[in-house]
């Protein structure tokens, strides 16, 4: 017998309801501190959804963030944000800073004339300086993309419940659609959490969340649909523990895998895009969670239903209905 | 089950090959993109000189040399979003019917008596008349002037509303005739933009339309934004008028029929010129503009009429000799010349405060055209290219990264069945490049992460499949029904988990724009490749080792 890496032993029986409380009613909580945190917090949103300006400079001498922001401060441009952005992949003279101007008043993009001002000003400063980028949006634009992004998340969560409720049971589509929630929630409250910035690309890590936790969940359930046809006797929670253990070097596996990808890209991807890959990295963990924890567990309380040749005589789930 | 028959895997080894060899120019991006570039240059210019024969040589013209575009935020480049202030063609469109309106209504003065334009919104025309009692005649007068639309949808309906309130008669462009001029504007506008930005001559630029009134212009390898927005921001609207008078006060009111505009030449400033707001000719006359100097080598455009421009400019400047002349751009009076002599031949050169650039810019401008409308800039993006160089290096690292330890991974996991997952996921990124040139789909940093998740997913079905062969060795049914049985019944699971991946990625596509639409493109092409290579060439593998071999049993 050769070799074989085991993430996970052969025969696993592990009962995973056995905690529900904690696992389930944990991340019931979760979502509702997540929800909470959204609200009170709010979201740190870029550009794209609030309007402004971001103009990223790029100099081989330190950021001075205190003389940035003294050069910009005569130009009156109301809120201007400076950061200094650190990344492992920068060389060793390069200095990243972001400045994010608000909308201007009046103003759909911001003028030439302004951005033409702003960096005269830096580069009064620091005569080296540079600026690989300058984005601006207007408040016009951004009002849309917002609505856009919202759609696009429902749209994209609803098409997947639909199709789910077709190829399987409603049951399924309920428990599907829960564990989306869970993802969804979870991420928007991190991004909230820690006020990353929260702009388009964080909606595609969405939608991909959305597509990756279906992926897990779905296995989960292409089993336990098997297994009710092949076990009709054995009772649903039996079935669900069975299939999830049946499964669980492929999830363990497949998450692995892609969890390696996006951590190489995480560290090595540059700071560009780290918000996006952060979301997406987070998503797969949790998203993977979740169609263990959570999406069988609000198959078990709905029930399915299991001997059609019966006359339908009661709400599914039979073996919970106490019978008239 | 395990035979598959000989056609099938002659496709299987033939779309595998078909993949490598598409994606080969990619290898070779800036080799395989110089040759492509020479190609299109001699083709263009009709004969090829010696430098693009060298870099045409670069690569082998029976080899495919389509390459993966590179989105902006990879090449760099600047991106704009403009609206189209349509409503300034109904404006234009209703000074322009006042003429003919004043004339048909004179024409009844008798019965109608005196009229006057009354002050109104740009869009429409108001008419006080003297007699309101006549006021359906004028209507019957105004109709008269009004034509049938011929639009698919507009049939049997008239471009102008007619309507009176009291003494006033109302003029304005119907609903139809509204719709039918925005449509018009803007795809004059975007042939404009897309002239203007041929004549720079940049590589690959996207000019779009996007919904009703908005123009998605992007332009690779420029250098930023705002020098976009002066080439195609500009209305370049170039008229001729008759100059009535010269002061200095700006805010004076001008007379009807005329309008005053400020001076920008040199030495004139805080001029201002009263002018006869019908100019004598427009821009629209020019059939060639360039860049030229004057006697005093200052920089100047020379231009030259078409034949009814040439006529109209020569019978103004015989009738006119000693009088001013202004040129007026864009609302600007450029310079103010005083005509010297009758100007027959319908060419000269225009003068004013001009450097070199401008000079050359405004050739450009004019000799592209005006624009209908003004535009306002909704959104811009530029990004420097060593910015998106250093994004492509980062993904490229990240995803060598990736790959190596998900081969490791699966070797370690699957042995033999790791080996065949791990050949199949090398395939499947070559034809994932390969498609994406194929269709010249647009690579951006999203996308680059789109493929390394891919390459993380892609082994999902393979291990879908090796894990279910593992469960199905443990009832010892022998190893081929094992491998068959293993196929069978994780395709469901294949099939549900990614076409739920697939909808979600539809739906990016669609509601996505730019970068996030670049992601969806790789992450859709992606889904296709790997369920591809993980049901058919991984099988393929596994089949054709197990038929040389004929193991007794075998170890997933």
């Amino acid at each position: 017998m050769a070799f074989r890496l085991k993430l996970v032993p052969e025969n696993t029986n592990i009962d995973f309801f056995r905690w529900a409380r904690f696992t389930f009613g944990g991340s019931l909580a979760a979502v509702v501190a997540a929800i909470l945190v959204t609200l009170v917090l709010g979201l740190n949103f870029g550009i794209d959804f609030k309007g402004g300006t971001t103009i990223r400079t790029d100099s081989s001498q330190p950021v001075d963030v205190g003389a940035y922001r003294d050069a910009v401060a005569p130009l009156n441009l109301g809120d201007v944000l400076i950061s200094e952005v650190y990344d492992p992949t920068f060389g060793p003279d390069q200095h990243v800073a972001m400045l994010r101007i608000q909308a201007q008043e009046g103003d759909e993009a911001i003028t030439p004339e302004i951005i033409g001002s702003i960096e005269a000003a830096l580069k009064a400063v620091d005569p080296s300086i540079t600026f690989p980028s300058v984005e601006s949006v207007g408040p016009k634009v951004s009002g849309e993309l917002i609505w856009t992004a919202v759609l696009s998340v429902l749209a994209g969560t609803l098409a997947i419940v639909v199709y789910i409720w077709l190829r399987f049971e409603w049951q399924f589509a309920v428990g599907a659609v829960v564990a989306l929630i869970h993802d969804i929630a979870l991420t928007i409250g991190i991004f909230s959490l820690f006020q990353l910035k929260f702009d388009l690309s964080i909606i595609a890590a969405l939608l991909t969340i959305l597509g990756y936790s279906i992926n897990d969940t779905v296995v989960v359930f292409d089993r336990l649909r098997e297994n009710l046809i092949k076990y009709k006797q054995t009772p649903l929670r039996d079935l669900c523990n069975l299939s999830v253990n049946e499964t669980l070097s492929r999830t363990v596996m497949t998450s692995g895998t892609t969890l390696l990808a996006l951590i190489a890209l995480l560290i090595f991807g540059g700071d560009v895009i780290r918000g996006f890959v952060f979301a997406m990295t987070w998503g797969v963990i949790v998203g993977t969670y979740s169609s263990v924890y959570v999406a069988k567990n609000v198959v078990l309380l709905l029930g399915v239903k299991r001997d059609w040749s019966k006359q339908d005589d009661g709400p599914a789930g039979t073996q919970f209905a106490t019978g008239k | 089950m395990l035979n598959i028959p000989l056609w099938k895997r002659i496709v299987i080894w033939g779309l595998c090959a078909l993949g490598l060899l598409t994606a080969l120019p990619n290898a070779f991006y800036t080799r395989a993109e110089r040759h492509n570039d020479a190609v299109v240059a001699a083709e263009r210019a009709g004969f090829e000189t010696a430098e693009q024969a060298t870099d045409r040589a670069l690569w082998p013209s029976f080899v495919p040399s389509n390459l993966v575009n590179l989105g902006l935020d990879l090449r760099g480049g600047a991106h704009l979003l403009a609206e189209v202030q349509v409503a300034d063609v109904y404006k234009a469109r209703m000074d322009g019917l006042w003429p003919d309106m004043r004339r048909a209504l004179a024409d009844a003065r008798g019965e109608i008596g005196g009229i006057r334009r009354a002050p109104s919104d740009p869009s429409e025309l108001r008419i006080q008349i003297e007699k309101p009692e006549a006021m359906a005649k004028a209507v019957e007068i105004a109709r008269g002037l009004s034509n049938p639309i011929v639009t698919l949808t507009g049939v049997g309906q008239n471009d102008l509303d007619v309507s009176a309130e009291g003494d006033t008669l109302i003029v304005t462009l119907s609903e139809a005739e509204r719709q039918a001029t925005d449509d018009r504007t803007l795809r004059q506008s975007l042939e404009i933009i897309r002239r203007r930005v041929d004549e720079v001559g940049t590589r690959e630029p996207t000019i779009q339309r996007q919904g009703e009134n908005r123009i998605l212009i992007q332009v690779p390898g420029i250098g930023s934004a705002t020098e976009l927005k002066e080439l195609i921001g500009t209305t370049a609207q170039l008229t001729f008028h008759p100059v009535i008078g010269r002061g200095t006060d700006g805010d004076a009111i001008a007379q009807p029929g005329t309008v005053i505009y400020p001076s920008v030449d040199d030495g004139d400033d805080g001029v201002f010129y009263t002018l006869d707001e019908v100019p004598v000719v427009t821009g629209e006359d020019l059939v060639d503009a360039r860049p030229d100097f004057d006697q005093n080598g200052r920089p100047a455009v020379a231009f030259r009429f078409n034949t009814s421009g040439a006529r109209k400019f020569g019978d103004y400047t015989g009738a006119n000799v000693g009088q001013l002349f202004a040129i007026v751009l864009d609302e600007e009076v450029i310079s103010a010349p005083r005509i010297n002599q009758h100007i027959p031949g319908g060419s000269g050169i225009i003068t004013g405060n001009f450097s070199v650039e401008a000079s050359t810019n405004l050739a450009v401008l004019l000799r592209a055209g005006a624009l209908p409308a003004k535009m306002t800039f909704l959104e811009e993006r530029t990004i420097g290219p060593e910015l998106g160089q250093d994004s492509i290096d980062a993904g490229r690292i990240a995803a060598v990264i990736g790959l190596v330890g998900v081969v490791f991974f699966m070797i370690a996991s699957y042995g033999l069945f790791g080996v065949f997952a791990s050949v199949a996921l090398g395939l499947n990124i070559a034809m994932l490049f390969g498609i994406l040139s194929t269709i010249g789909a647009t690579l951006t940093l999203p996308g680059i992460a789109g493929i390394v998740l891919t390459v993380g997913m892609a082994v999902d079905a393979n291990v879908l499949v090796f894990e279910r062969i593992r469960e199905e060795m443990k009832t010892a049914k022998g190893p081929a029904r094992a491998i068959e049985l293993g196929y069978e019944k994780a395709m469901s699971a294949i099939i549900d988990a990614n076409i739920t991946t697939f909808i979600t990625a539809l739906i990016l596509f669609f509601l996505g724009s730019g970068p996030v639409k670049g992601f969806a493109v790789t992450l859709v092409v992606g889904l296709i490749t790997s369920v591809f290579t993980a049901i058919w060439v991984t099988r393929l593998f596994v089949v054709t080792w197990f038929d040389r071999k004929r193991p007794k049993s075998i170890t997933v």
